[in-house]
């Protein structure tokens, strides 16, 4: 049993690799979108209403004046349709949040989703270490992308410094947390790398996360042992 | 500290999708069952989604590819701060001498 105190210091100490990750970008984004004509307040309501790095950077990217309103929401909701698997799986995992579930929807991203999974793995995900994680995530996006409409200037090229690399790096050491061996793990892993690397290649937009993961569930599902139907059978409850 | 309304209009209804996608699951999965094959899906789903992500970004590129490896060994021994940390300069260092 952990308290409270203990999940927000695990929290922040999950959280930190991340928040130093998005920094730069929430900076390059405030940058870009003051080099297409937003003010600072629109930056920071952007920020605060949508939330989501990828498809803000993208949404900056294809911003005109006036703004072409229901192209930018189309963009948003393809790009951001990966969450969609994220809460499926995160759902029965902080059902005991309550209402607060909705709230947690809100601030739900690909680092706070990622973290909170490879946290499930070893214990239950209490809301201190969610809002902890999620909510610091937050704060930091919001300050960087305005400071971003200031100072993002000074931090052109970042991929020169390899900071590009912080998110794929934070991703891949996360990833290994999932691994149950190879017979159960190594077919999710192989069919979603493959088909996320073909679609990514051959269709635009951002499909190949939705058609990587849903190649990787369809690998787990058919690679699975066939215990199910003896133990129904034996009339069990399993879990 | 001006906000435009058709800017305005637009960071609205991007937000109100966005949020769509990230209720959509969680309306999703209280509807399904909780055992079979969908139990296993669920499970499968954490790697898939991150293996998807990551994929492309580290086939992307004989540097990408060699930063990702490293991270992968480093993964395995140090914290993720020290990992990320390693595979950033890691990308930066070879970006410099190759590029």
């Amino acid at each position: 049993m952990t308290t409270p105190l203990a999940d927000f210091r695990a929290g922040l100490v999950a959280v930190f690799p991340t928040v130093a990750a998005a920094v730069p970008f929430a900076l390059i984004l405030g940058q870009q979108a003051t080099a297409k004509g937003l003010t600072p307040a629109e930056m920071l309501a952007m920020s605060s209403i949508v939330f989501a790095g990828s498809s803000q950077l993208i949404a900056v990217g294809l911003w005109s004046t006036p703004a072409p309103v229901a192209a930018l929401a189309l963009m948003a909701f393809l790009v951001n349709l990966r969450h969609t698997l994220m809460g499926a799986s995160l759902s029965g995992k902080i059902a005991h949040f309550g209402r607060l579930r909705w709230v947690a929807a809100f601030l739900l991203t690909d680092e706070a989703w990622a973290l909170s999974e490879r946290r499930a793995i070893d214990q239950p995900i209490s809301r201190t270490f969610y809002f902890t994680v999620a909510l610091t995530m937050f704060f930091f996006w919001q300050t960087a992308s305005v400071l971003g409409t200031v100072f993002g200037t000074y931090l052109e090229h970042p991929e020169a410094w390899g900071l590009d690399f912080a998110f794929p790096a934070i991703f891949i050491a996360l990833a290994l947390g999932f691994w149950k061996g190879a017979r159960r793990t190594g077919p999710v892993l192989v069919a979603s790398a493959v088909v996320a690397v073909i679609v990514h290649a051959t269709v635009p937009g951002a499909w190949y996360v939705i058609a990587g993961a849903i190649a990787g569930i369809a690998a787990a599902v058919i690679t699975a042992p066939r215990e199910q139907p003896a133990e129904a059978l034996a009339g069990e409850t399993t879990r | 500290m001006t906000i435009d309304p058709v800017n305005f209009a637009a960071i609205l209804a991007m937000g109100a999708l966005t949020y769509f996608t990230r209720i959509l699951g969680f309306l999703i999965a209280d509807r399904l069952p909780k055992s079979g094959p969908v139990r296993v899906a669920l499970d499968a789903l954490p790697p898939a989604v991150l293996v998807a992500v990551i994929a492309p970004i580290v086939m992307s590129g004989p540097i990408e590819a060699a930063a990702g490896l490293v991270v992968l060994l480093l993964a395995l021994r140090l914290p993720l701060i020290a990992t990320v940390a390693v595979g950033v300069a890691v990308a930066a260092l070879l970006r410099l001498a190759f590029l």
